[in-house]
């Protein structure tokens, strides 16, 4: 959260929207986001499958592919990046911002060793000699801590386990210092224990490089693992945003609720797992109310017919609904 | 990477034993028997006899294999039975002419395949997609025979642009002789533009379409690099193809070397059918297979080079 206004933030979005137009109908992927983050905090969007978590983040990055539409602005460090030529966002991309993938595997060139994939990235943004650009890829890979790094310079994707990939992966993300990082669920395609440590790990060097951290999970207890701030995302919007402890402890919007009372965690104190009923709404055909409104429990007659107020329950917070007092959680 | 080349070498070799067996196997699995064909029909028993004696076809038959592989191994065919001069030198002249016509037609026809596909998928539905496709599906879609014929009539019957037929005398000069290679070679390089055009520009397709691309421009690499990674990527079953094709190329097509009567292996082969003249036509093969195995086990060393994960 930006309280002083003489802090410039790291990464500012306002009203950032993307509709995909495609043969079939017009996607509304993202509709009016906006955050404003500063260095060295960490912002968590959660929400389900198809929320447009992703699309969110690559538009961020300009990785849209042509048939995608964005307004809005993106402003890293006050400077707007959206309407760059592509040449200027390339050098941005990588080194001011960086961005880690949900499946390591998938986003590494399986023909390259990773000392030569770190590696060409810091001659990209910085122009050093390959040598020198090597021996940054090892301290990286020190740096997160992958054991006999030397040798696992050498490897190749696949030779690698999805927890050590991971870690490459930060490595490379990592090289150029940037200021802000965006990581699209990092830590899904590992099993619990890896989860927790490349976690861990991801803290740490957060506070170590003073990074922004955009972090898309739709895991609750990840959310509240690693966030200072937390954003619940429904079809393309942000329903909810505050500190991590009040979106979680104290949800407002019958939304973030069922999200939190549908987590395992919840039953692990001994609640029955309750699932939200129904499922989200089509983005090619969104509804003129609330888009929750159908799948909603608290619903009235005013949600289905216009779009919800934004109501703010305190300074740093947000709420789009009718209400803004706690929900009793079934936890 | 040492150990994977040297494995692939020792299967090279039963593979190669197999193909000799064969080849050995050719003068008996030829109608009628080998001495009846070298004999005149009046010849007598003993004489018949003598003559099973010299070429040694009185031993076992796995005798006669060793003795015969032995001789190939050190280039030993014997003698045409056509017009008994030795097998090998008839052998080097026309598989020399055929590399002459292999080497152009292989740089050519990758070469434009190459960049044909590589455009293809850059104008990905666009009209220099439509245009480019169109002709490599041409390249492997229409006979070859065929475009020779057209080749010859347009050029050389009904316009006097190039010469058509052999290869030109050795007194002329370089460049002159270079014009007799021109018809065969477009002739032949058809086909490897067709199918290497079409087989690059389904990989590149599908390599563009991977996550990992996405992943290198999210990297902040420009257009150069990343085209570097694209390449990598689609090179080792490019390359499989292109040592078949080239492989094919050496074994000299015998529609076209007949159509341009080149004198190259391809119609070696072909006469040596129609003459029954076992010894050349098993140096013929035997060589050529060796080349063609060689060449692909090339092929496999440097594919596993490029992808470790080809490496087992
Ligand atoms: N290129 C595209 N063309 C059309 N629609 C697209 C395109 N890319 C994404 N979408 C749509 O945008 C919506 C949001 O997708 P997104 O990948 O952002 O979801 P997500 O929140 O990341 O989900 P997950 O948790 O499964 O990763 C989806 O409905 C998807 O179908
Ligand atoms: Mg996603």
């Amino acid at each position: 959260m930006l309280d002083a206004a003489n802090t410039v933030a790291a990464m500012e979005v306002r009203d950032l929207t993307v509709r995909f137009r495609t043969d079939e109908a017009d996607v509304a992927a993202v509709n009016g986001i906006s955050f404003a983050l500063a260095p060295g905090e960490t912002l968590t969007i959660l929400g389900e499958s198809g929320s447009g978590k992703s699309v969110s983040l690559k538009a961020l990055m300009g990785l849209l592919p042509r048939q995608a539409t964005i307004t809005g602005k993106v402003l890293l460090k006050g400077t707007e990046i959206l309407s760059l030529p592509p040449s200027q966002l390339a050098k941005l991309r990588g080194g001011a911002v960086s961005m880690i993938f949900q499946e390591p595997m998938a986003a590494l060139d399986p023909v390259y060793t990773i000392g030569e994939q770190i590696a060409e990235t810091v001659v990209q943004h910085e122009g050093v000699s390959h040598r020198a650009a090597m021996k940054r890829a090892l301290e990286m890979m020190e740096h997160v801590r992958i054991p006999s790094a030397a040798r696992r310079l050498k490897n190749y994707p696949h030779e690698m386990s999805g927890g050590m990939r991971q870690r490459a992966m930060i490595a490379l993300a990592l090289a150029c210092s940037p200021s802000v990082l965006l990581a699209d669920e990092p830590t899904t395609a590992l099993d619990v224990t890896v989860q927790i440590q490349i976690l861990l790990l991801l803290r740490q060097l957060q506070e170590e490089m003073g990074m922004a951290v955009v972090f898309v999970t739709h895991d609750v207890g990840v959310a509240a693992e690693i966030s200072d701030r937390v954003a619940v995302m429904y079809a393309g919007r942000f329903v909810e945003t505050g500190s991590a402890r009040d979106v979680l402890r104290s949800a407002r919007h019958p939304y973030t609720a069922g999200l939190l009372s549908s987590t395992v965690q919840g039953v692990m104190r001994g609640k029955v797992l309750e699932t939200i009923p129904g499922s989200p709404p089509s983005l090619a055909h969104l509804p003129p109310g609330c888009a929750f409104a159908p799948r909603c429990s608290h619903v009235a007659p005013v949600c289905v017919q216009s779009q919800p107020p934004v109501l703010v329950p305190h300074p740093g917070a947000m709420v789009r609904c009718i209400q803004d007092k706690p929900l009793h959680l079934p936890v | 990477m040492l150990l994977f080349s040297l494995r692939r070498l020792m299967l090279a070799i039963p593979t190669l034993l197999g193909v000799s067996l064969v080849v050995f196997g050719l003068v008996h699995i030829a109608p009628g028997n080998p001495i009846d064909m070298l004999m005149p029909p009046e010849a007598s028993p003993e004489a018949i006899a003598q003559m099973k004696i010299a070429y040694g076809f009185d031993k076992p038959l796995y005798i006669q294999y060793f003795l015969w592989l032995g001789h190939a191994a050190v280039g030993q065919f014997g003698l045409s039975v056509f017009n008994a001069t030795p097998v090998w030198d008839q052998l080097v002249v026309a598989l020399g002419n055929t590399v002459q016509l292999a080497l152009l037609a292989a740089f050519f026809g990758f070469g434009f395949g190459i960049v044909l596909g590589l455009l293809s998928a850059a104008y990905y539905g666009k009209w220099p997609d439509k245009l480019f496709s169109a002709i490599t599906t041409a390249g492997v879609s229409l006979p070859h025979y065929w475009c020779a014929i057209v080749l010859v009539m347009l050029c050389a019957v009904l316009h006097d642009w190039l010469p058509a037929q052999g290869m030109g005398d050795d007194s002329l000069p370089f460049y002159e002789r270079l014009q007799y290679m021109i018809l065969p070679v477009v002739t032949l390089m058809l086909i490897p533009m067709g199918v290497i055009g079409r087989l690059v520009r389904a990989r590149v397709l599908d390599i563009i379409s991977q996550d990992f691309v996405g992943a290198l421009s999210a990297k902040g690499l420009t257009r150069w690099p990343v085209l570097r990674h694209i390449i990598k990527n689609a090179a080792p079953p490019v390359l499989a193809l292109m040592g078949l094709q080239f492989g094919y190329l050496l074994g000299g097509s015998i529609l076209i070397e007949t159509v341009f009567n080149w004198p190259g292996s391809g119609n070696l082969l072909n006469l040596a059918i129609f003459r029954r003249d076992i010894p050349v036509l098993q140096a013929t093969i035997l060589v050529l297979a060796t080349f063609f195995v060689l060449l692909n086990l090339a092929v496999d060393v440097i594919q596993a080079a490029i992808d470790p994960r080809i490496r087992r």
